[in-house]
């Protein structure tokens, strides 16, 4: 049922419906520029530009150099990409290009756009290179072969994971999109985000950006239409990247891992925010490698179609049918699918229909967990609440010019981060990731799963995960029994089967790995101890300084 | 001055969080003070002061100081408090003269024990630095000034009395003791045989008092392998007791060498009896040269031993300072965890928690008795046998049970609390102090964390032990040993800290706790695994302040609470529908309603 609701982008409609929801629809438009593919294959059919772009200006340069949008904040400022221009040998050509870029921006800068902040990431970010090292350093630290190697690399753990620098580019990454957010949020400045393709690390920002940012984004709908929105329709070269038919001697550059990998770290700071689970997370990764999906197995939309369409696929038993990762039911069966789900999500209330007309969701401020909702709360703030929201957005538009017209102070970026994180978080909100270095973490369940000696019996998230699944079990369950007793219908036992029995004896491994320990032998490290450098005069010291020679003399 | 736009956050201690009339402490605020008191306490001075906050900036306000804390609120927004008992104090300097020039420059220093350090400028002109500094240096190191803890002025009253909690010979009877293969004795009832031991001790059956004697003169400060913990199926015992006097010329003594024997047949054993030596085997080695040393084999032919690396508390001690560093008052930005691995802390607490899984597993699936021991037996032993114990046995992960074996393994069996921690003992620089408590602690933190439904206590009752650890507001954790409390009378003129746990447990209960009887639990003693306990060391930096309540907790209770709703009212209407089998519309809810309530997802 998944695939009734994740919006897949490949029509006008979805890109219009997006516009509408994000009411980015006054500034912006749908583009039908692209039928046929005539202005390029990386571009999707249907894509949207700001509204005074010209078609012409489009086909100009197969699309380089047009500022494509990708998301709407509530407050009117765009997330937007670019492809840039190659570097250019020839001097009239690169003069021609450039005299381009400064008509666009120059029409764009105009009003209704809000002031222009541009974001060139392959400079302020790491590499497709360096993203590819690291992480298949960070990969090798967990192919272990067995119990003696674990142990080994036991001591140096730490160290052996900061040298992958994986880490490093994650938190840098969460840091780059926290100061996008800060521009849209803030300074109510759009954002261009400057990438030589648009597919990489465009892509992986501007998803980070609207999961902090847009809340429908944090279900398992707005998850998926966003992933197709910016990655599989957006024209990330899956075939290339993940390098399935390894055509490379490479190894794979995980751009997409890498967003996941951020998306992870949102997940394990923040649970309620999320409709999903760490799970999910983990068999979408999986997913990528899973060939009779066609979501993640091209490099563009066009490439989708030709191979999908038409004469090339024609096999005897009819045109070949590829699936879409986003309908779990092909790979798990309802009881898996639970895991999916993240019982401890905190939806968003629905608003009664007296609110649904004035009051925007975006301004209720209190936490909303739908099983405590209090039922006055909301009509005593109404009046105050919409006129804040007016000032605001009165003001907000001046203040936000005024301070971009001087410059920013440098630590800009320091003070909105501190001054979100010293406020209580709103699951509906915005949401921040922290960054410092104790809180980014590695993404265990993904990585540590097949590793027998670092599972817990009995232990791990699953723990309270499964006692939580069991409580609301049974608590459906005594609604269905209310419900009889209310209708006065027979009284069968309406008790379902308890979906994880014995739970506290899951495997912190649980739901991939079934390893049940025969005996209940505890994992022994073998490793010695490491030298304490420098600290040799301590560690030769007895605890207390006391002759027991002498004392018994 | 804080700058407005700075964000609002209180540097609290002691989870006091806001001006409430009656603070998370349990501390009651009267209506016409200026600060949160305790019953007995008394104030002593305030002053104006600029209170040089390492997050917000210097912060103007007034500090009061009791004969129990150090209180601050700031004059302006934003709100700031401080509440600071003074047991926490472990060093008060005065930083510049009163020739110094500098803004804010002359002032107090204050180095806590909780890992983190308070600055205070004041004014130059009038002496006012001296009196804040003499009283503060009275009030926080009262035993440097003949003066007694604060615990002894302590009025309190709790509706649950901890002193009770522990009584040893129900203890040993929960586990079955005496029994015709151990006995009690009640040869140390005045402390003659061990001045650090407790009064009364389970030995083995066939040893008789005198031989407890003989053993004592061979052992380090008299501290003979006693009993700790009896497995009810294998029969297999955990001894604690501290190093043989073996010394440079190799000595032996018959006594124990029969003694540790018949602890080895006590259980019907045929293999060897297993002695942990907690040190490693060079510390054990260079013992020797000061009179100590372990159990040779020539001596000891029927038993094992092996040595487990745990280092010493100056080891220990430095190690904690290398975490103070990178983590207070800022986080370490670049090189986290380089940084985090060479304060070594953490491959400590793997060493102490691999040694205790050893010591475990060895009496559960090896059924073999075991030995542990250090140089003295009251540090890394205590570590050892305390957390095997845990792991052993489920009823020590309960609330009562865990203040069973801190007030077992630890208080009683002469764990040098006053030396270790400082207690109103201005000595800073100390060598005995040594954090070896707080890492038996993260230990049990890193266990629940790992096993997050076994244990009834949650991370707020950890927390709640280490803030009073330091305190000195309770009797529980003074002195070294069990003969200098009973000396002081502390149990009759102190209060417990169990007793204010005890008096409001729901706070301290982890609600996922799924009760489970002799299941062993082996934590993973692996880097993968073990993480630092942010919430505790990193606890007064306002950008690394984890989200409070937990909401994966909080969510669950509200599960709970719904339960609990649905259960009475299926009650009621399954009353009502008896009684009034043919009017079904009588009921108060309507089944939408429900319905509606709940949209969970699955």
């Amino acid at each position: 049922d998944g695939r009734n609701q994740t919006v897949m982008f490949d029509t006008l409609e979805d890109w219009r419906y997006e516009l509408e929801r994000t009411k980015g629809n006054v500034k912006y438009k749908a583009v039908t520029t692209n039928e046929g593919y005539k202005v390029s294959e990386k571009l999707p059919l249907y894509f949207v530009v700001p509204i005074c772009i010209s078609e012409e200006s489009i086909l100009k340069y197969e699309g380089r150099g047009i500022p494509i949008w990708c998301w709407s904040c509530h407050n009117g400022a765009a997330l937007l990409k670019m492809s840039a221009f190659p570097k250019e040998q020839d001097d009239s050509t690169s003069q021609m290009q450039k005299a381009f870029l400064d008509g666009i921006y120059k029409t764009i800068s105009k009003p209704p756009y809000e002031l222009l902040k541009t974001e060139d990431l392959s400079s302020s970010l790491p590499s497709l290179q360096d993203i590819q090292t690291a992480y298949t350093r960070f990969k090798h630290l967990f192919l272990i072969d067995n119990s003696t190697d674990f142990w080994a690399t036991d001591v140096k753990w730490f160290s052996l994971l900061e040298s992958t620098n994986w880490l490093e580019i994650i938190r840098r990454v969460l840091k780059k999109a926290v100061e996008v957010a800060e521009c849209l949020e803030r300074q109510h400045t759009n954002v261009l985000l400057i990438e030589e393709s648009a597919t990489d690390l465009c892509c992986v920002i501007s998803s980070l950006v609207q999961v902090m940012m847009d809340s429908y984004s944090r279900t398992k709908a707005g998850f998926q239409s966003l992933i197709q929105k910016e990655w599989v329709i957006g024209g990330h070269g899956f075939l290339d990247r993940c390098n399935h038919l390894h055509k490379s001697d490479k190894d794979e550059a995980p751009v997409f891992l890498l967003l996941l990998n951020c998306v992870w770290q949102l997940v394990q700071q923040y649970p309620p925010a999320f409709e999903f689970t760490e799970t999910y997370l983990t068999v979408l990764s999986d997913s990528l490698y899973v060939p009779i999906f066609s979501t993640f197995f091209f490099n563009s939309q066009h490439q989708k179609d030709i191979n999908t369409s038409g004469e090339s696929l024609k096999i005897q038993s009819g045109p070949f049918r590829f699936l879409t990762v986003w309908d779990w039911s092909v790979q798990f069966d309802p009881k898996a699918q639970a895991f999916l789900n993240n019982p401890l999500y905190a939806e968003k209330p629905k608003p009664d229909k007296s609110q649904r007309k004035t009051a925007r969701f975006k301004h209720q401020r209190q936490l909303s967990l739908p099983l405590t909702q209090a039922k006055s709360s909301t009509k005593r703030g109404f009046f105050r609440e919409e006129t804040d929201y007016l000032i605001k957005n009165i003001l907000g538009k001046r203040i936000g010019k005024f301070i971009n017209s001087s410059d920013e102070p440098p630590n800009s970026f320091r003070e909105f981060y501190d001054s979100w994180h010293s406020k209580p978080v709103d699951y509906h909100g915005l949401l921040l990731p922290r960054i410092d270095g104790p809180e980014i973490k590695v993404w265990a369940q993904r990585y540590l799963r097949w590793i027998p000696e670092a599972q817990l019996p009995g232990g791990g998230t699953i723990a309270t995960t499964a006692k939580i699944l069991e409580l609301m079990e049974e608590v459906q369950s005594l609604q269905v029994k209310m419900d009889e007793e209310h209708s006065q219908g027979t009284f069968g036992d309406v008790r379902s089967v308890p979906m994880l029995r014995n739970s506290a004896r899951l495997s912190s491994l649980f739901p991939f790995a079934l390893l049940q320990r025969q005996s209940v032998k505890p994992a022994l490290p073998t490793s010695t101890w490491k030298d304490l450098e420098d600290e040799d005069d301590l560690v030769k010291r007895d605890d207390e300084f006391v002759d027991l020679g002498s004392e018994m003399l | 001055m804080a700058s407005s736009s700075t964000p609002k956050y209180n540097s609290n201690s002691l989870e006091s969080s806001s001006t409430k009339r009656t603070l998370n402490d349990g501390t009651s605020w009267e209506q016409n003070e200026e600060i949160p008191r305790l019953p007995g306490e008394t104030r002593v001075t305030d002053k104006d002061v600029i209170y040089m906050c390492p997050f917000n900036g210097p912060v103007k306000g007034r500090v009061y100081i009791t004969n129990y804390r150090l209180y601050l609120r700031s004059e302006n927004d934003p709100l700031v408090v401080l509440n600071v008992p003074l047991g926490v104090i472990s060093r008060i300097e005065k930083m510049g003269g009163a020739s110094s020039r500098g803004e804010n420059s002359y002032g107090l220093d204050i180095t806590c024990k909780d890992m983190r350090n308070l600055r205070f400028a004041l004014k130059q002109e009038g002496h006012s630095r001296r009196d804040i500094f003499e009283v503060l240096t009275k009030y926080a190191f009262p035993q440097s000034h003949n003066l007694l803890f604060f615990a002894f002025s302590n009025e309190e009253k709790f509706s649950e009395n901890g002193w009770m909690v522990y009584n040893p010979m129900s203890e040993y009877r929960r586990q079955g003791l005496p029994n015709d293969r151990w006995r009690v004795t009640f040869i140390n009832e005045h402390y003659s045989l061990c001045d650090t031991y407790p009064s009364l001790l389970v030995v083995p059956y066939n040893a008789t008092d005198e031989d407890l004697k003989k053993v004592a003169a061979f052992r380090s400060r008299n501290r003979i392998p006693v009993l700790s913990w009896i497995h009810p199926e294998t029969q297999a015992v955990i001894m604690r007791c501290s190093q043989p006097l073996v010394g440079m010329s190799g000595k032996r003594n018959k006594d124990d060498e029969r003694y540790l024997d018949i602890i080895r047949e006590a259980n019907g054993q045929i293999s060897k009896l297993t002695i942990y030596d907690a040190r490693p085997s060079v510390n054990a080695v260079a013992n020797k040269a000061t009179g100590g040393g372990y159990e040779g084999e020539d001596a000891y032919p029927n038993a094992e031993l092996f040595f487990l690396d745990i280092h010493n508390i100056h080891v220990m001690r430095e190690s904690l300072k290398k975490l103070k560093d990178i983590v207070y008052p800022n986080v370490e930005e670049s090189h986290w965890l380089s940084s985090l691995e060479s304060t070594h802390w953490l491959e400590h607490i793997k060493l102490v928690l691999t040694g205790a899984i050893q010591v475990a597993d060895k009496v559960s699936s090896g059924r073999s008795s075991v030995v542990v021991h250090c140089s003295d037996g009251w540090d890394r032993t205590a570590q050892l046998t305390a957390l095997a114990m845990l792991m052993l046995d489920s009823y020590y992960r309960t609330i009562e049970g865990f203040e069973v074996l801190v007030q077992k393994e630890w208080i009683s069996f002469g764990h040098k609390f006053a030396s270790r921690i400082g207690h109103g003992d201005k000595n800073h620089a100390d060598a005995d102090r040594s954090p070896i408590f707080l890492q038996f602690i993260d230990c049990v933190w890193q266990m629940s964390k790992q096993f997050p439904t076994a244990f009834e206590f949650n991370e707020q009752f950890l927390i709640t032990i280490l803030d009073h650890l330091y305190s000195c507001r309770f009797g529980t954790f003074l002195y070294n040993s069990e003969s200098l409390r009973e000396k002081e009378k502390v149990a009759e003129k102190t209060l417990s800290l169990w007793s204010l746990i005890n008096s409001e447990k729901s706070k301290y209960t982890n609600p996922f706790y799924t009760k489970e009887l002799n299941r062993a639990l082996y934590p993973v003693a692996s880097m993968r695994h073990l993480e630092l306990w942010v919430n505790y060391y990193i606890r007064w930096n306002p950008r690394i302040r984890q989200q409070q309540p937990n909401p994966v907790e909080q969510r669950y209770m509200e599960l709970l609470a719904l339960r609990d709703d649905y259960v009475r009212r299926l009650e009621e209407l399954q009353i009502t529908n008896n009684s009034k089998v043919s009017n079904s519309s009588s009921s108060s809810a309507s089944p939408s309603q429900i319905m509606s309530q709940v949209q969970t997802h699955f």
